[in-house]
């Protein structure tokens, strides 16, 4: 499942992480699912004075977190969040990982069960690029979506509105949205058309 | 006639420490006066601030890395120290950076004072009458040591199975005194199938006709039929069944079966000679105390069973390393520890690595837990 994810796609990742940032309030516990080699903790810690851990099951990452002086947890999301109690952090962070993850929506009650809030960002397979590569017969391979089909680590394929109708179903409201283009740049208008990544703050009803 | 060797520290030779202030142990009963035997690899530096201290596990004892300088070339060779893979320039537990200690704990039969040793109130071998000695203990005596070194906080303190207890109890006992504490193959208590193991392991030596009461020196017996079989068990509990699989099978060491009650399968033989062999050299008044100690590991005792009150103590940073073939101590213990430590918001990493070996992993060369461990002390290393 989920890997190093946050190295893919340099320029769109900068944008995810600004968004997220931005709705990180200084000293705050934050929880980030997929951490990779700890670089948005650290990004957190150094700008927002965050305090928290990352959750990593891919060997590399868990060993350059550590290096970097990130605290870091090996263990699968997909088994779920045992290990952290009932509203342990104020935000739990799951960037570009929700479409690697077998148990979506366990895993989605396990973040609002520790965390306060929510921060997802997930690849929108509704964008527009991937819609005509589809079209044309192909599976779609984009900036938010780098893979080939034989070597992704993605096992759920879903669009910004799939997402959003999921979160309907289970009682989680979206306290703010900001929709990126395959460049990083807002989108405001057909999010679900011209959106490459979709950043979401979430919460239980 | 020396011959050369690859160990990362060479040739080294173990010391002694003699200690007249009494120790209060746990259960009451005080030492008077007692003798540390120890190792050190690397260089202390001037501030003394990279210092590591490396705790042993049931067996262990001081000699940690390197070889013993000796005329028999075999002799020397297998002289390694236990966990010599981690100890030595260029290695996890850098001795070109660090300055590692390794000890024989109280109790043992490595050289530091133990059932063995002579009781100066009788002038015979303290056998039965030496004192059960705990975890705590232990640390408070490696405090002592560290005293005598000149040492005032650790720059680390790491240990594998009951020698990972020993860097969990050093974290709230001393805070200020570990900047580090790595805890591998570990559990933040023993279960009752744990206890249950350990006691068969005791009966087994405390039930032994040459045993004595526990004073068997004074008899010139020993009893190891018992330890023989203690072993035998432990070592089951150290490896994973799909290793012995793997390993064994159900080989048969000849050809053919016996239809009798002597050896037929390959395990059978390994066991036997495991046994045989540390029944040769090791004391079982030690495995006594070595398997109550682990028994009585609770540091959350102190707190109403709550662990995560006592690690509220710690100052230190933690990684938590565990194996994911370990039954003894399996990831699910490990993760226990983790768990506490994050609800005491302490810095804390954890690696599960995925090793066939079972427990023994720990004493394993492998590329990913030895990168782990060094990630870790490299990260703010001096």
């Amino acid at each position: 499942m989920s890997s190093v994810t946050h190295t893919n796609s340099q320029a769109t990742a900068r944008a995810d992480w600004n968004v997220i940032a931005g709705w990180v309030q200084p000293g705050e516990r934050v929880l980030d699912l997929g951490c990779g080699d700890g670089a948005l903790l650290r990004m957190l810690i150094d700008q927002r004075g965050a305090r928290g851990y990352g959750v990593e099951i891919d060997a590399t990452g868990v060993r350059a977190a550590i290096a970097n002086g990130i605290n870091v947890i090996q263990v699968d999301i997909d088994r779920g969040l045992a290990e952290f109690r009932d509203g342990a952090f104020e935000h739990v962070v799951l960037s570009r990982t929700l479409q690697t993850v077998k148990q979506t929506e366990n895993t989605l009650r396990e973040m609002l069960r520790v965390g306060r809030e929510a921060v997802v960002s997930v690849p929108n397979f509704g964008y527009w690029k991937n819609r005509q590569a589809v079209l044309n017969g192909r599976m779609p391979v984009s900036e938010d979506l780098p893979y080939e089909w034989y070597d992704t680590p993605n096992v759920r394929f879903f669009t910004l509105a799939d997402f959003e109708a999921l979160c309907e179903q289970l009682g989680i409201v979206v306290k703010n949205r900001e929709v990126l283009d395959a460049k990083g740049q807002p989108v405001h208008e057909e999010h679900n058309f011209l959106g490459s990544l979709g950043v979401y703050r979430i919460a239980r009803k | 006639m020396t011959t050369k060797t690859t160990s990362g520290v060479g040739f080294v030779e173990a010391k002694r420490a003699h200690f007249d202030t009494p120790l209060t142990l746990r259960s009451g009963e005080v030492m008077p006066a007692y003798e540390l035997v120890y190792e050190t690899y690397g260089t202390l530096n001037a501030d003394a601030s990279n210092a590591i201290l490396v705790c042993h596990a049931l067996s262990g004892h001081h000699h940690v890395a390197g070889y013993y300088e000796s005329d028999d070339a075999d002799q020397q060779k297998q002289s390694v120290g236990w966990w010599d893979n981690i100890v030595g320039p260029g290695r996890p537990l850098d001795t070109d950076k660090f300055f590692i200690v390794g000890l024989n704990n109280l109790g043992g039969c490595h050289g530091s004072t133990g059932p063995a040793s002579t009781n100066p109130a009788s002038g015979k071998p303290w056998g039965a009458d030496f004192p059960v000695v705990t975890v705590i203990d232990w640390v408070h005596t490696q405090a002592r040591l560290a005293d005598l070194l000149g040492i005032q906080q650790w720059f680390a303190v790491v240990g594998g199975s009951l020698g990972g207890m020993q860097a969990l109890r050093w974290s709230v006992t001393y805070p200020e005194r570990v900047k580090n504490t790595v805890v591998i193959a570990a559990a933040p208590y023993l279960t009752a199938q744990n206890i249950a193991f350990n006691d068969v392991a005791r009966q087994a030596i405390l039930t032994d006709p040459e045993f004595f009461g526990g004073n068997y020196y004074e008899h010139g017996a020993r009893p190891r039929r018992g330890l023989r079989l203690a072993r035998m068990l432990g070592h089951i509990t150290y490896l994973s069944d799909d290793q012995m699989g793997e390993k064994f099978g159900r080989e048969l060491r000849n050809d053919n079966l016996s239809f009798g009650f002597d050896v037929d399968f390959q395990i059978e033989s390994y066991l036997h000679y495991q046994g045989d062999k540390f029944a040769g050299y090791f004391d079982a008044n030690t495995y006594l105390l070595m398997t109550r100690a682990l028994d009585y590991f609770d540091p959350a005792r102190e707190e109403n069973g709550d662990l995560t009150a006592v690690l509220k103590r710690a100052q230190s940073n933690f990684l938590i390393v565990s194996f994911t073939t370990d039954w003894r101590f399996s990831p699910a213990r490990s993760r226990e520890i983790v768990s506490a430590l994050m609800a005491a918001e302490k810095n804390v990493s954890y690696a599960e690595i995925d090793l066939a070996f079972g427990h023994d992993s720990f004493l394993l060369d492998d590329p990913y837990y030895h990168s782990v461990i060094d990630a870790f002390l490299g990260k703010d290393a001096a």
